[in-house]
């Protein structure tokens, strides 16, 4: 038997934690959520885990237990920071550790992000990735008030118009990644030549237009901001259905999912194949990860009681897209190494209240995983590429015009 | 009558894409490396200068149609690297350059609000705006902005943004653990503002930040540019360098805050301003010879000129005469992305008078071109070079600097372990930091 591959583990950082209770726990650090220290520490403490990366959740609007527009709720966390800008905050003062920021792919600019996302990978010295939000209408296009889009409603999202509406707005998600990833390579590595004897900054023939044009936008390059030290700092999205797994085949490099089960996950990995076959990708590293709430305690009796404790705070059962598991470390090791061989090749945790579950994985979780060699026992590589096993890719720009020379001769 | 002694502010800019930064020199560093701005901005703080300061420009610069390759390219996004070095300083303000045509206000205010949180109440703000269909060639929108819209669109965004900045009061947040309450009321943060140019509503998602609202500067010098500093500004980011332009100008740009209900001291004037030191005047004037040199090769020469005569002139020899045919009149065609080439305003005058320049000092193309283009602003010993910034204080041709060193990253070391000691012993600069924030450090009162 072969053995298997060791897993890759993400941690997914929002406010005090996933349970809307969180913010009520004696160690929540609830007066601090919009200080820079508690990002610092919370990625730092993810660092010392030696996980590949932390996300950081971002929502153009105020959050929302709604799906179409703000709540009137005065318990739960409200307000937060841009998490381009936590990432950049926390990058000087950590060294391993990948930094993904969420954005919203709707309403902003493409160049901006761009230029932001390449600038983190400089300010982390190849350490920055993004995950990509689509765009969503109603009460978040009005903060911005370029387009009316109609919202969303859940009790809608069947309805053929409704399907209609989202694979536009992921369609226009996927082009605006594109326009992203064709900026990051607008330079090629070697364009700053800094040659004394003819004057010149830059070649120019190593800096590309890229000449966008579509539905939504044209844009015509080059970025202002060199090729990052990536090449192509990674591009993540997270989907629970066939149009967002699409996104994710065609311009994603991990793509996060929700299943229930391990069987659930086969399913869904299987689909995501196909779409990126589809897409012509099919050579290509595209990890899934499976999304989970965790609950970590010393006991598996405790375990339940926090997750219970929070939920009498909360007035009722949490239940989020993805699946809430309690347990020990153990026990959460053992699912996600019964849940890998579906296709994942690593999960996105989330712990339910911070510190307690973010210190339950990278304590705790981290520990069994290594004992059964499931783990990394020391950062391997200096980029997020890196430790996500992808190569850093050839400049698009660079292998047309090698080879438009080459046809030349 | 004497009157109290003002206290000098000092900013360090991280030098740009002008022909003025220095790339050729072997100390030359990146212009892009993290290391080359936390290096800058550390040197700044151990000096206590009030702020750091970037620029920005949303389109790669372009000369006779090609991508422009004899000065620096490429810089980093303002939001991101601001944030980034706020966690190598720890009381430096940290200014940016944002366009308020390529942007809109929504997501700026939340970048804004989000750094100051992230800098303990370090963010500043440099509003500018351009209208140019080839910078918006990169964005969204296009290039849609009627030149005389562009300041109506601006002191709209900043309008915008201020009531985004103060849709949360800072008392909304109780966040009471045993009761369960976290906001005091329902729906915090709610705005709308619907005029000609912005039609937006909702609730803000970034709770008021330490200073309120970033510190706003403003860096146009038209009269438009003049009222909204006057109107808006907290401080103003002026080209106005030498003594008798800095006095006119800051006499001028003072007088205005009256009719908008505001005190002298609520507008602070920062001229941008370069530096030459040496250990004698004699020393730092040579230095100052070679670093024009530099800045001005030959190729640059041909640039400028090009830029003036608005054709094509490759085919001239820069250390030759200054070129006998007549720049061609109308619409700049030949310079894109550049705001430099409007002070061209009346070309034939101006080749008359490089003419006559070359003429009378018998001066080559690039040598007149050294003499009017850039020359620094201060240039001798660290006791000269402090005793005229001090002068030009106190008699109110500014109230400090914003600085531009020649060369990155280390382009401001001597000038933070020569001048500053000198201005700090004669008590004109402070010798630590006497507040945390960006407005403390300019002495603005926080905003109501």
């Amino acid at each position: 038997m072969t053995p298997r591959p060791p897993l890759h583990l993400a941690l997914a950082l929002d406010g005090a934690g996933w349970h809307p209770a969180a913010w009520r726990e004696p160690r929540a650090r609830t007066a601090e959520l919009l200080d820079a220290r508690y990002w610092t520490d919370l990625v730092q403490e993810a660092e010392r885990g030696l996980l590949d990366f932390v996300t950081i959740e971002d929502s153009l609007g105020l959050q929302s237990d709604r799906f179409d527009g703000p709540d009137a709720r005065t318990d739960r966390v409200r307000g937060r920071l841009d998490a381009v800008l936590i990432a950049a905050r926390v990058a000087p003062l950590t060294s391993r550790i990948g930094l993904v920021p969420s954005i919203v792919a709707g309403h902003t600019e493409p160049f901006h992000i761009a230029k932001a996302i390449a600038t983190l990978d400089y300010v982390s010295s190849g350490r920055g990735g993004v995950r990509v939000r689509a765009g969503s209408g109603g009460a978040e296009a009005a903060l911005f008030g370029r387009r009316a889009i109609p919202g969303i409603a859940v009790a809608d999202l069947a309805r053929p118009e409704t399907v209609a509406l989202i694979t536009e707005l992921f369609d226009e998600a996927a082009d605006y990644v594109e326009v992203v990833r064709r900026l990051w390579d607008s330079w090629e590595d070697d364009a700053e030549i800094r040659d004394v004897a003819t004057g010149r900054f830059v070649d120019r023939d190593k800096l590309h237009y890229i000449d966008f044009e579509g539905r939504w936008f044209s844009v015509r390059g080059p970025s202002i901001v060199p090729r990052p030290p990536q090449g192509q700092p990674p591009v993540t999205v997270l989907g629970h259905a066939t149009v967002p797994y699409r996104l994710g085949a065609r311009q994603g490099d991990v793509v996060y999912v929700t299943p229930r089960d391990a069987d659930d996950a086969r399913r869904i990995v299987e689909e995501i194949r196909a779409e990126q076959a589809a897409a012509g990708r099919g050579d290509e590293t595209v990890h899934v990860f499976a999304e989970l709430v965790v609950h970590l305690a010393d006991s598996a009796a405790q375990a339940a009681d926090n997750r219970a404790r929070l939920d009498d705070w909360a007035g009722a059962a949490h239940v989020s897209d993805a699946l809430v598991v309690a347990g020990t470390p153990a026990e959460l090791a053992d699912l996600l190494l019964d849940w890998q061989p579906a296709g994942l090749s690593g999960f996105r945790l989330r712990p339910a209240a911070i510190p307690h579950d973010l210190e339950g994985v990278t304590r705790g979780l981290v520990g069994e995983l290594q004992s059964r060699g499931a783990f990394r026992t020391a950062y391997e590589a200096a980029t997020l590429r890196g430790l996500l096993g992808l190569p850093r890719p050839a400049n698009r720009y660079a292998a047309a015009a090698a080879t438009s020379s080459t046809a030349a001769v | 009558m004497s009157r109290p002694t003002k206290q000098i502010h000092l900013a360090a800019h991280f030098p740009g894409v002008n022909n003025t930064t220095v790339w050729s020199d072997p100390a030359a560093g990146s212009q892009i490396d993290f290391s080359s701005f936390a290096h800058l901005a550390r040197v700044a703080e151990r000096a206590k200068f009030d702020f750091f300061f970037l620029a920005e420009g949303l389109r790669l610069r372009e000369q006779n149609g090609r991508i422009h390759d004899l000065d620096v390219v490429g810089r980093p996004d303002t939001f991101t690297v601001l944030a980034a070095i706020a966690a190598v300083t720890e009381r430096l303000g940290l200014a940016g350059t944002i366009n308020s045509t390529f942007n809109e206000p929504y997501e700026v205010a939340r970048q804004f609000a989000s750094l100051d949180h992230l800098s303990a109440g370090r963010a500043a703000w440099n509003v500018v705006t351009s209208w140019d269909a080839f910078t918006g060639e990169n964005f969204r929108r296009g290039g849609y902005l009627a030149e005389q819209d562009r300041y109506e669109r601006a002191r709209r965004f900043l309008q915008t943004a201020r009531e985004l900045f103060d849709s949360w009061r800072g008392d909304e947040i109780v966040a009471d653990k045993a009761s369960g309450q976290f906001l005091r009321e329902p729906r915090p943060g709610t705005f709308a503002h619907h005029d000609d140019f912005f039609d937006i509503s909702g609730q803000f998602n970034v709770p008021r930040s330490p200073q309120g609202r970033p510190v706003i500067f403003q860096a146009g010098d038209s009269e438009a540019g003049r009222e909204f500093a006057a109107s808006s500004a907290d401080a103003i980011f002026s080209r106005h360098s030498t003594f008798e332009d800095g006095q006119a100008f800051y006499a001028d740009i003072k007088g205005r805050l009256a009719k908008f209900g505001r005190r002298p001291d609520e507008l602070v004037v920062l001229p941008a301003a370069t530096f030459v030191l040496g250990d004698t005047d004699a020393e730092a004037r040579e230095r100052a010879e070679v670093i024009r040199h530099q800045q001005v090769s030959g190729a640059t020469a041909i640039l400028f000129a090009e830029q003036l005569w608005n054709r094509d002139l490759s085919a001239y020899d820069p250390d030759g005469p200054v070129p006998e045919v007549d720049p061609l009149p109308g619409e700049n065609t030949i310079s894109k992305g550049r705001a430099s080439v409007r002070m061209f305003d009346d070309r034939l005058d101006t080749v008359r008078r490089w003419r006559e320049l070359s003429e009378a000092k018998k001066l080559s193309l690039r040598e007149v071109v050294i003499e009017v283009t850039g020359r620094q602003s201060f240039i001798g010993s660290a006791a000269t070079v402090a005793e005229t910034i001090n002068r030009f204080v106190q008699q109110d041709a500014s109230d400090g600097f914003i600085l531009v060193p020649h060369i990155v990253p280390g382009g401001l070391d001597e000038f933070a372990d020569q001048v500053v000691p000198l201005l700090q012993e004669r008590g004109v600069f402070r010798s630590d930091y006497t507040g945390t924030t960006l407005r403390e450090h300019l002495g603005l009162e926080l905003p109501g």
